[in-house]
């Protein structure tokens, strides 16, 4: 299977070379292509070339990057890695109709997925039907997610170990926007299949929305109960967008063979974002709650709550030509974040249970066009146990690039 | 910043960068976090392991580590889901993670039932997805453990059952004391070793765990994978089983769900785990607090010295060592009596706790300390409050003690 995909990826681009002379990069936009792409567009926001005459386009991104961390004194070295390298296909089949797809390689080729593959039927700009394997509009970073955008390396804690970015789902729903003067007001809504069974009992021993992903959340619902997904977001032209997003499903097999054999156990998450600017300065992020229904065997060793955010700030230092690319950028940033994995207390003690991880990042990139970022990472973590024992401490810095292509 | 003059070239972007990354790296050992001082942590191997023994360690640490899965093969029924949730960082474990162990005496009133055939001894009460936990049938008896640090023992493993009844037989002649071993069923798997001495019914001297019903730490892993984590092994291929269920056991993970070479990579990083280090062995308040510990009695059980039987860990190999235990028995009275047992001993005796390690123990308790086989004292002086029976006299001893001495006995156990 995967070395036929590997196969296809490579055709698409033996056709790509062939037909260089006439390939156009363009920005594909929804909507009117202006100040107005909100949240929402990030998916469609992306550069790619389209193939001679054709309707369909090509585009994708690629991240590498460089290791090193010291957890309580102790290292692993200096490693280097190829985390992604992402595909994107795209297609207007009609005026109204187009094709979105995403295929992910990690860290060569070890894990492939389909992130995603959605038709979307455009009534008219307030009214978008979407269906087929979707980014869930969760907190910020799951539907924009791509690395180019991040002066990071790493992906935020909130959307790792809360939010399980990136979160694919099989499902279909409508999206819109509404104008109202200098405000967008947009709308997500969608029917999922949901997480499944893996958010606990995992290897990971506490609660993880991330293993209650599964290959067979795109063949059949593990449970014949929907979920849902739901955003809605307030973009203004001058000072940014927050939204409000949310996700719920029925996670465990509580039904087998048409039986009903246990309580249904559900999850509930709730997340804002935001994206704002002051002046060149740029502040990012999102807040995250989780609430997960836990069978009574399992109370207090698996999260019933989890919550957590992250705050980017971003600020150019330079902004000139350099090198060559006119409108090149130097950024210095900085990322704050912070997650409680099991809120609640210790039944035996009556102690707060800690389970949470602090950490703070500072970046310097190069962005010769806002496509491509080359960006160093320094990152302080504080991890405390489930008790409160002694934090461990890890710190690293990370080289790496990431480049739309 | 702004005001540099001309295009900024890609040389100078590379010498900024090269500026920065080298600033970075040299100020390295200042932004990297410490390593904490050895005298500070207990999981460390011992040192002039081999490099083949040492690999083997690592291995082992590994699957220390290890959280299992349902689709691993945790449970169906289990009480914590790694070795290491109960002993972090190879220290003591917390009431959080304690586990619950039942049974009750035959008719008789002194054969000790450990009810196998109703889900005993151990209860556990998590499962996994769809299966209930189990409970605990009524009217038995049931004591609460906490879990004891796992360094330093294979220094205990290696001491020869011969050299335990020796000191067995000096307590008797002496008469302060009077410890006693725990002859216990020896499992299919276990290999007996040179040093090893059976009783007249092919049983074997106890050492490990509260009541020492664990003969060396191939039987206690064995056990803990099955009873802790309801992993089967090569050694027990049977799940733990809720009887209120059926009388089959069964997660869906074909046996075993691990390999006899897992099981002993396990048991060999335990032996090798360094012997729990001391600190401040120099402070006045300690020394003078050791000698106190002595006068008031506490060595007749917390024995400071014993000296290990011939062993492949060259550190090990017929070395001295400094436990703080006897490795016997004692009756602790009605204090320690829960009414539950193992094995052929009574219910109100316990195996000496080593008190090596005793100063770390916070550090894996969430700060807070929990001492004795349940944790129910959270002090040094609730502990020694709780000694009863043969233990009676040095608790006596203690109270005649003013509050500066108390504190200096409480110094020198901090420092183990
Ligand atoms: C649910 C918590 C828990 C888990 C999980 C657990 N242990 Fe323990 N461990 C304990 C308790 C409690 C004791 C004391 C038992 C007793 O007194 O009989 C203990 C005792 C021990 C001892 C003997 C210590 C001594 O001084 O006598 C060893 C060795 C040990 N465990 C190793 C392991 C290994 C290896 C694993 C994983 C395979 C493991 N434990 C998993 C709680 C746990
Ligand atoms: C008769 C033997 C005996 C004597 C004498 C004795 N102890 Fe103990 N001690 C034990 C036993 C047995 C335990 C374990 C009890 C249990 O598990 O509940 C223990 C437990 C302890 C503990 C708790 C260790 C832990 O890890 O939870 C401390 C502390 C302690 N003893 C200190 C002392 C001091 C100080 C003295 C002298 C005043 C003393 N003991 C005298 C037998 C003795």
């Amino acid at each position: 299977m995967k070395t036929r995909i590997i196969l296809f990826i490579f055709a698409l681009f033996g056709v790509n070379a062939f037909a260089q002379q006439d390939t156009t990069k363009v920005w594909q936009r929804t909507g009117t292509g202006d100040s107005t792409d909100t949240q929402q567009d990030a998916i469609y926001n992306r550069p790619f070339i389209t193939v001679g005459k054709s309707s369909t386009a090509v585009g994708g991104y690629l991240e590498g990057n460089t290791n090193y961390f010291v957890e309580d004194g102790i290292t692993e070295g200096f490693s280097m890695e190829l985390r992604r390298f992402n595909i994107f296909l795209y297609s207007t089949i009609s005026s109204r109709i187009r094709f979105l797809s995403e295929l992910e390689f990690e860290h060569g080729t070890k894990e492939i997925a389909l992130e995603t593959a959605l038709l979307d039927f455009r009534v008219n700009n307030s009214l978008n039907i979407r269906g087929g394997i979707i980014l869930p509009q969760l907190g910020l970073f799951n539907a924009n997610h791509d690395s180019p955008n991040w002066e990071f390396v790493e992906r935020p804690l909130s959307s790792t170990q809360i939010i399980p970015t990136t979160l694919s789902e099989v499902g279909f729903g409508v999206n819109g926007k509404f104008y109202l003067g200098n405000n967008i007001i947009g709308y997500d809504a969608y029917l999922i299949n949901g997480l499944q069974s893996g958010v606990v009992l995992n290897d990971q021993g506490r609660t993880f929305l991330e293993a209650g992903k599964s290959e067979e959340m795109f063949g059949e619902d593990n449970n014949g109960m929907p979920g849902f997904n739901g955003r809605i977001g307030l973009a203004n032209r001058k000072w940014g967008e927050v939204g409000a997003s949310y996700y719920t499903a029925v996670y465990n097999d509580f039904r087998v063979d048409g039986t009903t054999v246990a309580d249904k156990n559900s999850l509930h998450i709730f997340a804002l974002d935001y994206n704002t600017s002051w002046g060149k300065l740029t502040a990012k992020g999102e807040y995250v709650y989780a609430f997960v229904e836990i069978p009574t065997e399992l109370n207090g060793l698996y999260a019933s709550e989890q919550h957590g955010g992250f705050i980017d700030l971003i600020y150019p230092i330079i902004e000139r030509q350099m090198a060559g690319y006119k409108n090149a950028k130097i950024n210095l940033s900085t990322r704050l974040e912070y997650v409680d994995l099991n809120y609640g207390t210790i039944p035996e003690t009556g102690a707060q249970i800690r389970d949470d991880i602090y950490s703070l990042a500072v970046g310097l990139s190069f962005r010769p066009t806002p496509t491509t970022i080359f960006r160093a990472n320094y990152r302080y973590q504080w991890q405390t146990d489930f008790l409160g024992n002694p934090a461990v401490n890890t710190a690293g810095i990370q080289v790496g690039f990431a480049t739309y292509f | 910043m702004q005001k540099i003059v001309g295009e900024m070239t890609f040389k100078k972007i590379s010498i900024l960068i090269v500026i920065a990354l080298f600033a970075v790296v040299s100020a390295c050992e200042t932004i990297m976090p410490d390593e904490p001082a050895p005298e500070e942590v207990l999981a460390e191997p011992i040192e002039d392991l081999t490099p083949a023994q040492l690999n083997l360690h690592l291995q082992g640490d590994g699957e220390f580590a290890r959280i299992f899965s349902q689709a691993e093969g945790l449970g169906p029924i289990f009480v914590q889901a790694s070795c290491e949730s109960c002993h972090i960082g190879d220290g003591k474990g917390h009431l959080f993670t304690a586990l619950t162990r039942f049974g009750q005496y035959e008719q008789d009133g002194v054969t000790w039932n450990s009810l196998l055939n109703q889900g005993g001894p151990q209860l556990q009460h998590r499962s996994i997805a769809n299966y209930p936990a189990e409970a605990i049938p009524n009217g038995v008896r049931q004591a609460t453990f906490i879990a004891p640090n796992v360094t330093g023992l294979g220094f205990l493993e290696a001491v020869t059952d011969q050299t335990i009844l020796d000191l067995m037989n000096e307590q008797a002649l002496a008469g302060i004391v009077s410890g006693t071993v725990n002859y216990v069923d020896a499992p299919d798997f276990f290999t007996p070793k040179a040093h090893h001495i059976p009783n007249g019914q092919g049983q074997y001297i106890g050492r490990f765990g509260r009541k020492a019903a664990a003969i060396d730490l191939v039987h206690q892993t064995t056990n803990a994978y099955k009873q802790d984590m309801g992993i089967t092994s090569d050694f027990d291929l049977q799940d733990p089983i809720n009887y209120a269920v059926s009388g089959l056991s069964g997660d869906n993970v074909a046996d075993p769900e691990i390999p006899a070479g897992t099981v002993n990579a396990v048991a060999f990083y335990i032996q090798t785990l360094k012997a729990p280090p001391r600190r401040n062995t120099n402070d006045p308040q300690v020394i003078a607090g050791e000698n106190i510990f002595k006068q008031i009695g506490c060595e007749n059980c917390h024995k400071q010295t014993l000296t290990a039987g011939p062993s492949i860990i060259s550190e090990i190999n017929n070395k001295d060592f400094h436990p703080y235990t006897d490795m016997l028995l004692h009756d602790m009275g009605p204090e320690l009596d829960d009414g539950y047992t193992e094995g052929s001993v009574a219910t109100s005796e316990w195996r000496t706790m080593p008190l090596w390690g005793l100063g770390l123990q916070k550090d894996s308790q969430g700060g807070t300390q929990f001492l004795l086989h349940d944790g129910r004292a959270t002090n040094y002086n609730q502990a020694i409050q709780l000694h009863g029976g043969e233990a009676d006299f040095a608790r006596a001893n203690y109270r005649q003690l003013s509050q500066a001495q108390k504190d200096q006995l409480f110094k020198f156990l901090d420092s183990l």
